[in-house]
């Protein structure tokens, strides 16, 4: 019977490093290692591990986590406008920023679970998404969004007598530039971070409290516990993974716009989740990057590569094959995404990790007559 | 005089004008095993929710060990000592048995809030330990790694015993500890009831069953129209007469 011994949670880390680091190779096959769509993985993977840390163990679906993202890209940029290129106190710095605005809305918002809880979290999200369009301008620089600027003060950088140039300085870790290669290695160590940080939560009796509250929160207080906090603690910490996730956004592209904190943003994420598998270790992050690899993959199309393909048809037919696939590409990938999303939901409402699980079960069934109570217990486990 | 644990005085509690409980005074002393019983809407369960701090009292006061219980969060009334076993099985259905008893352990040593994150659940060997002791000593060691969701409801019952006795509380408050229970369980059940009886848990039971009342109970109080009729030892209530008006008179319906 499987347990999650430390041993095999080091496996796991150790495999889930290697494959992160080595991404630059193996996708390659996939026309997917170029730096850009790899820092996309590696950052929306934080993202939904940091998300999964609320719902996938308490329960709690916030629809309001893009705040937090766009509080880290706003809180980077101005580190680097005001203080210096370096990345170092800019990933500190938004980390800090969005776990003490979780803990603002999260106080608030926890007074209430289920839909409400929901509803609060959107109320607030949308909240901040309108006021960095509007009467947070100064701050924000509404609409255009947050730039860096030649005239940014850049305090810590002139004291260092780090000289100005002509073009905008790019950011850096202690002189190396984060674009390219280096800016997918530094999201990529971050998310090897995030993950054994999350692995960590997962096996320690503060994740086991929280599994405990998903299963029975009323249970819970007569048990002994008082939950609010457990609660208001999960929020925080997933609030700050999103926090270093649009740091992190920043780091590789120093500007920040209010459209990161819109509702969209926020669902994305939920689905992301629920896709790779709510409530599993691995899941979030499978789920993160398949929705931005299909995202690239389908939004590049237009109506004239679709002829191209369609060219071996007829041309009635050809025309009805263009306007049938074109609703499933280009702009029109939310489709796709959305259908992929409720057959998932639908067949496989534990995402793609109880699709994996079902099959390794295909294959343990075959060579061991395993007890019903056993292989539940070990499927609760992996 | 015995020490009196739990002291309900003068509680009175209504709801939208119906009197469910007045004059409510009860003293559980240390030790002992105490029964409440009552027919159908006596007012048994809102007197246990009033005790863990579900219900709010009109007036009167709960008084355990000193401490007042009126008014406090049910996670603080648990951290007193006071543990209550629910009619229906309140328990972690996703978690295993293991960890459905290693968790009240937890809130025992850890108190209601700890953040300890970077330790393993599964290295804590003796909360795991002493989890393993008490499912074996309700029969329920050899499913200790199953989910609890999958347990028959009389299993569900006893996993629910377990945990509330993990927490060795100084008082257990049990609803109906054998309803919709099988002969044979009720019998097993009362055993093992026994046997932490023997131990000198105090403990309240509200029961329906005169079976199970009779062979626990040390004292008895008979609870019918939301007063308290009548109290004494099992052989002093068996022949009340008020007490036998208010159960005929149900039967008779």
């Amino acid at each position: 019977m499987f347990k999650p011994s430390a041993l095999s949670d080091w496996t796991l880390f150790i495999l889930f490093s290697a494959a992160i680091l080595t991404m630059p190779i193996w996708l390659a096959p996939l026309g997917a290692n170029y730096p850009d769509l790899m820092q996309k993985f590696a950052i929306f993977g934080i993202f939904a591990i940091g998300f999964n840390i609320l719902f996938g163990l308490t329960g709690y679906l916030s629809f309001g986590h893009a705040a937090f993202l766009g509080v880290g890209s706003y809180t980077a940029v101005w580190s680097f406008k005001l203080l210096t290129m370096n990345v170092i106190p800019a990933l500190i710095f938004s980390v800090i920023m969005a776990g003490v605005f979780a803990l603002v809305i999260g106080f608030v918002s926890l007074r209430r679970s289920g839909i409400y809880f929901s509803i609060l979290t959107l109320a607030f999200a949308q909240m901040s998404f309108n006021l960095a369009y509007s009467v947070l301008t100064p701050i924000t620089n509404g609409e255009s969004g947050l730039q860096l600027t030649l005239r940014d003060p850049r305090v810590l950088d002139a004291a260092a007598g780090v000289a100005v140039g002509r073009s905008l300085p790019s950011t850096n870790l202690f002189g190396l530039k984060m674009s390219g290669l280096p800016g997918f290695y530094i999201c990529a160590v971050m998310l090897i971070i995030a993950f054994f940080l999350s692995m960590r939560i997962f096996r320690s009796p503060f994740g086991m409290m929280l599994k405990a509250i998903k299963s029975n929160q009323t249970r819970m207080a007569y048990t002994g516990f008082n939950t609010r906090p457990y609660l208001l603690a999960a929020f925080v910490i997933s609030g700050m993974y999103a926090g270093l996730a649009g740091s992190l956004m920043a780091v590789t592209d120093p500007l920040a716009g209010a459209e990161r904190m819109q509702w969209t943003a926020s669902g994305e994420v939920v689905l992301m989740t629920i896709l790779g598998g709510a409530g599993t270790l691995i899941g979030p992050v499978l789920g993160s990057a398949i929705i931005k690899y299909a995202e690239n993959i389908f939004s590049a199309f237009n109506t004239s590569e679709l002829r191209q393909i369609f060219d071996f048809m007829p041309d009635g037919l050809q025309q009805v094959s263009v306007a049938v696939s074109s609703m499933f590409v280009g702009e029109a990938w939310h489709f796709t995404l959305g259908l992929t999303f409720m057959i998932v939901v639908i067949f496989l409402p534990g995402g793609i990790m109880e699709g994996f699980r079902r099959i390794g079960g295909l294959f343990r069934r075959s060579d061991a007559k395993a007890g019903k109570v056993e292989s539940s217990a070990a499927a609760a486990h992996s | 005089m015995e020490n009196t644990v739990l002291h309900v005085a003068d509680v009175h509690k209504s709801f939208a004008g119906l009197h469910a409980l007045s004059d409510i005074d009860l003293s559980v002393r240390e030790g002992e095993t105490h029964a409440i019983i009552g027919p159908n809407g006596a007012g048994k369960s809102t007197l246990l929710n009033v005790c863990i701090g579900r219900l709010k009292p009109d007036t009167g006061h709960v008084i355990f060990n000193g401490e007042n219980l009126t008014g406090r969060a049910p996670h603080e009334i648990n951290q007193l000592g006071v543990v209550r076993v629910f009619q229906t099985p309140e328990i972690f259905p996703d978690l295993t048995l293991l960890e459905n008893v290693m968790v009240p352990i937890l809130a025992k040593r850890d108190g209601s809030f700890k953040m300890s994150w970077f330790r393993r659940f599964s290295s804590e060997l003796n909360v795991r330990n002493k989890a393993m002791g008490v499912l074996q000593d309700l029969g329920l060691g050899e499913f200790t790694n199953a989910m609890a969701t999958n347990l028959s409801r009389g299993d569900k019952r006893r996993l629910e015993l377990a945990m509330g006795l993990a927490q060795e509380p100084k008082l257990l408050l049990l609803d109906e500890p054998t309803a919709g229970m099988a002969r044979h369980d009720t019998n097993a059940t009362i055993d093992l009831l026994k046997k932490i009886k023997a131990g000198g848990m105090t403990k309240v039971i509200i029961e329906h069953d005169m079976h199970v009342v009779f062979s626990l109970a040390d004292r008895i109080s008979v609870l019918a129209g939301g007063r308290i009729i009548c109290q004494g030892t099992p052989e002093e209530v068996k022949n009340d007469p008020r007490v036998k008006e208010a159960y005929l008179g149900e039967e008779q319906v």
